[in-house]
């Protein structure tokens, strides 16, 4: 009887948040979906059928798959980029070296700054120009005497997206990096002795031993940065704008609805983006829940 | 007696005269104006003219309700959401012409004003060919308040004397002019990011279809498909190879400095680039100079921010209040001085106006007048935002004959064509 009480008294707590987000969350991805499927265009809601006409229009459309490419070299460039680069700075500061404590906040501190903030920043880095003009990263290179290495970065054709996802990395290693020095400290010592009597040395322990047992923060891992890579909006708008070689599905999705008033393709473009990121998230999910299921 | 009578009727006179310039007054004690004018000469301009209102109508608060954000793309956000709520400001800011009437008129939202216009004379005032533009079937649907010119060249007068280049008036000519420039290895176009070459593109097209063309493009009796446009975007695809290669990395002002600087000879900017040389301290005519684009000598290619009366406005009695003022003469000279931009009114004292923008009001008084694409004349946003969206395809791959067909599948799907 007391722990039904209870158990009616957690339930009251938590309602205001679930009744929340039973609106805020599913209800208006419920509107959304209606409105993907009408023939609502211009500032005055028309709610008229359209089935999946606005889905479909997405794939005759060259801006769309302009953006599905570009959304595949920035996810692979960036997630590949900033778990390398993390697991590296991770193994790296787990030799218990001098000051690591310094290094850890360091090379954390970039992802409390906000997207723009990146943005703007490597928008002066990244500059393109030339001769008298030339300054960022470009001058830089010039100085060393690395002229091969000046670029045109975002501006470059057909690969100015992996430009961006440099700046994604810079931002996002140190979180990857927080999260595997996380995992690192949570291998067992006794492991590693074991594999150090077999005769193993450092490179074999990291390989057999270290690796394997860090793959479910890998995988956390590629869960994070990928959906943030699906649905990067932000980071581009602060580097480069709207415009067409960067575009990616959520400049697009903004475009298409608050510029040019096509609600009905807008909301069809999100809904498009909410399950490319179910697609990566949902089985997520399940693999957690019974994880702890199990446990 | 007599005497009596005259003092009281000096006295009436005296009294009729206050009354006229005195504060006028009407039954609304508010007024809810919505801007994008947040800063810099916008905002002071606005300031200004919101002075001239406070003076003429003491009794009215003025609830200036701005949001912020480049050329509105926020606020216009944030205004679909109140009017989507039925909640609209009296009255709010926008480009004047299609981007105003594709919006709001197709959801009816706003009023026409011509009553007002007959009743204030501003048919007298404002050039002939601008009523068209900022109309829908005779009905006229905003006050414009300010007026900026889109085909304006500047270039560098040192860079083109260098070069023995006279300043070119014709495209034939231009070309030429600027494969010297590349010769002697000066960026002969500075250009900026995709919106400025969006701009561009309707400067070129005004200026290789002349003025008739290029207003049937927006009717409908252009065909997008014909050889016509098909010559036009070719001379754009040329114009474009004399750009900067890091275009898409600048902006507006970047492109500008490039010129003053004397990196650049030319570029295509609508004329706030002036208020921004003078901010730089240059000189106008021995720092830089500009002319119509070429190809586009006596046409005004123009865009304007204008004010309409909301569909069930709280305060309309009010909100026409600030139209008028709005319209005036006085509040004219008030915002645009500061904002640097000429009256829509043909009547404003030059006196008050820099070097660029007296000539500009000469030309204002004097052209045909035609609209902007990029600045919302002359497309509704669903239109332009799909244009842009094949400019954009058209800047990666060059290709002259998939622009041209995105550009009548444009038309038809949101534009006039049938």
């Amino acid at each position: 009887m007391f722990r039904n009480k209870d158990r009616y008294l957690s339930f009251l707590l938590v309602s205001p948040s679930i009744l929340a987000i039973l609106i805020f969350v599913y209800g208006f991805i419920a509107w959304s979906i209606r409105v993907s499927l009408s023939k609502w265009k211009g500032l005055s809601p028309d709610y008229t059928w359209a089935g999946l006409e606005n889905y479909l229009s997405f794939f005759s459309d060259p801006r769309f798959s302009v953006d599905v490419r570009n959304t595949i070299v920035f996810t692979l460039v960036f997630v590949i980029g900033s778990i390398l680069l993390g697991l590296l700075l991770a193994v790296m500061l787990d030799q218990g070296l001098k000051g690591e404590s310094f290094f850890r906040s360091l090379f954390l501190f970039p992802m409390a700054i906000s997207y723009i903030v990146t943005g703007i920043v490597w928008r002066w880095l990244m500059n393109p120009a030339t001769g008298t003009r030339i300054s960022g990263f470009n001058l830089l290179f010039h100085y060393l005497n690395l002229d091969f290495l000046i670029n045109n970065w975002h501006t470059t054709r057909t690969w100015g997206i992996a430009a961006i996802a440099l700046a994604a990395i810079w931002q996002m290693s140190g979180y990857t990096m927080a999260m595997y020095l996380a995992g690192l400290r949570g291998v067992p010592q006794e492991l590693r002795e074991a594999a150090q009597i077999d005769g193993a040395n450092e490179i074999q322990i990291l390989r057999y031993i270290v690796l394997p047992l860090l793959s479910p923060i890998t995988l956390s891992a590629l869960i994070i940065l990928g959906h943030m890579s699906l649905k990067v909006f932000d980071l581009i708008i602060a580097v480069a704008g709207k415009q067409l070689p960067l575009d990616v599905p959520a400049i697009y999705m903004w475009q298409l609805t608050f510029d040019g008033l096509f609600y009905g393709r807008g909301a069809a473009l999100g809904i498009l983006l909410l399950i490319s990121v179910a697609i990566l998230i949902i089985p997520y999910i399940g693999y957690t829940l019974k994880a702890e299921a199990k446990q | 007696m007599s005497k009596k009578y005259g003092l009281l009727s000096i006295l009436f006179v005296v009294m009729l005269v206050l009354s006229a310039c005195g504060p006028k007054t009407v039954e609304s004690d508010q007024v809810e104006v919505f801007s994008w004018w947040t800063g810099g000469g916008e905002a002071a301009g606005l300031e200004a003219m919101i002075g001239v209102f406070g003076t003429e109508y003491p009794s009215v608060e003025f609830i200036n309700a701005a949001v912020a954000g480049g050329a509105g793309t926020n606020a216009r956000a944030v205004l679909a959401t109140r009017l989507q709520a039925g909640d609209p400001p009296d009255s709010w800011q926008g480009h004047a012409g299609q981007e105003l009437i594709g919006t709001y008129v197709a959801a009816s939202q706003i009023l026409p004003l011509n009553d007002l216009y007959e009743q204030e004379g501003w048919l007298d005032v404002m050039p002939e060919t601008l009523i068209p533009l900022i109309s829908q079937d005779g009905d006229i649907y905003s006050v414009p308040v300010n007026i900026h010119r889109a085909n304006v060249m500047w270039y560098n007068p040192a860079i083109l004397a260098a070069n023995n280049i006279a300043v070119p008036t014709t495209l034939a000519d231009w070309f030429a002019a600027m494969d010297t420039l590349q010769a002697a290895g000066v960026i002969p176009l500075a250009m900026g990011e995709q919106w400025t070459a969006m701009h561009l593109f309707e400067t070129i097209m005004l200026g290789s279809l002349g003025a008739d063309k290029y207003n049937g493009l927006w009717d409908g009796s252009t065909d997008w498909g014909g050889a016509d446009v098909k010559t036009a975007l070719d001379n754009y695809k040329k114009v474009l190879s004399y750009t900067n290669s890091d275009a898409s990395s600048l902006t507006w002002q970047d492109a500008a400095q490039l010129v003053v600087n004397g990196d650049a000879a030319f570029t295509v900017m609508g004329d706030w680039a002036a208020g921004y040389f003078i901010e730089l301290g240059k000189t106008p005519n021995t720092d830089y100079g500009w002319t119509p684009v070429p190809g586009t000598n006596g046409v005004f290619q123009f865009l304007s921010d204008s004010f309409v009366l909301a569909v069930g406005a709280k305060h309309p009695d009010a909100a026409k209040a600030w139209l008028t003022v709005a319209g005036s003469k006085a509040g004219q000279e008030a915002f645009n001085p500061v904002k640097g931009s000429i009256c829509a009114r043909t009547d404003c004292d030059k006196s008050l106006f820099g070097v660029y923008l007296q000539s500009a009001m000469d030309d204002w008084a004097s052209n045909i007048v035609v609209g902007s694409l990029t600045h919302g004349v002359v497309a509704n946003d669903s239109w332009k935002n799909e244009i842009n969206t094949s400019l954009g395809l058209f800047l990666a791959d060059m290709d002259v004959a998939t622009f041209q067909a995105a550009l009548v599948t444009a038309c038809t799907g949101s534009g006039p064509c049938k």
